[in-house]
């Protein structure tokens, strides 16, 4: 990917698709928040969502999936490397996330189709040799409907090391 | 059954705790966060983070089990509408062992929806050292209690 220093912000890239099955649904789900509305389509017929739906966590772990996967088919020899010989950065770690909103069930069966697009670049006197990216990310179903948002946050490495500007 | 009623702000317990794995991290990363600081021991070590380490989703998702298994699992829990923030503090290393606490910061009814109230919550991931490993800020629907229905003693 691109150094942080050449990042444009307001780009935003699709990430493609993911169809939620009901196999897929359960099998996250039977591991990591087996609610019944998740785990068991007869039970979750009789619960508020009226049918099984898809655990948060999974709709935000398969953003994550796409992410990567969208990152890793982009020509990485396109961005050259740092004069001190760095290569491109691969993307890194993030300190987390804000405002994640489960807007609307996913349910199964449903495709959703993720997007990512470039909100704010912040620089760290801690960290010479990075920079926070802060993006915004959705999900829309089907029907064009959101269905999940939320404020990422990553790691990007910087092509040269950043000096805070002279104060006062 | 835990309902609405049952919860209010100071409410707080704290989940079983749990080893996490380099298996499991190594299968979640696998599928969802094919990152070599959560895939490769080796290439982990030279990261920036130091060792093989779990998915902050991964994390996340763990987090949710810990407490489905100490509370959804008796509650009239009705899913969330979302996450205020949740921060990665600190790596969750493969052999760690976490546990999650758990307090109330707020409860209110729901003005459209008479059945449902909302809570919000503070989760906090705490290893054996007692580092806090990971916080999360987060809404939870939960259903009203019954006519009829006894309130529960303890959650």
């Amino acid at each position: 990917m691109a150094w942080f220093e050449d990042i444009k912000l307001g780009e935003t890239l699709e990430l493609g698709t993911h169809t939620f099955t009901s196999e897929d649904i359960i099998r996250f789900a039977e591991k990591y928040d087996p609610q019944p509305f998740h785990t068991d389509p007869e039970a979750a017929k009789e619960s508020h969502f009226g049918g099984l739906v898809a655990a948060g966590w999974h709709i935000a772990a398969v953003w994550m999936k796409l992410m990567l996967e969208t990152r890793r088919n982009q020509p990485q020899d396109e961005t050259p490397p740092a004069p001190d010989g760095r290569a491109a950065p691969r993307g890194g770690p993030s300190p987390g996330f804000f405002d994640l909103k489960w807007i609307k069930p996913v349910r199964a069966g449903d495709t959703i189709a993720y997007r990512t697009t470039t909100l704010e670049k912040v620089d760290l006197k801690s960290r010479p040799y990075q920079g926070i990216l802060k993006s915004f990310n959705e999900g829309f179903n089907q029907d064009g409907t959101l269905v999940f948002s939320f404020i990422g946050q990553g790691l990007v490495e910087r092509r040269e090391p950043y000096r805070a500007p002279a104060t006062e | 059954m835990i309902y609405w009623e049952d919860v209010t702000p100071g409410t707080t317990f704290t989940t079983a705790a749990r080893t996490i794995s380099k298996e499991e991290i190594i299968e979640f990363a696998s599928e969802y966060d094919a990152q070599p600081f959560h895939l490769d021991e080796e290439a982990a070590k030279s990261s920036i983070l130091g060792g093989l380490c779990a998915s902050g989703w991964h994390s996340c998702a763990i987090a949710m089990r810990l407490v489905y298994d100490r509370f959804h699992i008796n509650a009239a829990t009705q899913g969330s509408p979302g996450i205020t923030e949740c921060r990665w503090k600190k790596p969750l290393y493969a052999g760690e062992t976490v546990k999650i606490k758990v307090t109330c910061i707020d409860a209110r009814p729901s003005k459209s929806r008479p059945a449902m109230g909302l809570t919000n919550w503070t989760w906090e991931m705490i290893n054996a050292k007692g580092d806090t490993i990971m916080t999360i800020e987060s809404w939870l629907m939960m259903g009203r209690r019954p006519d009829g229905a006894a309130p529960v003693e303890a959650i």
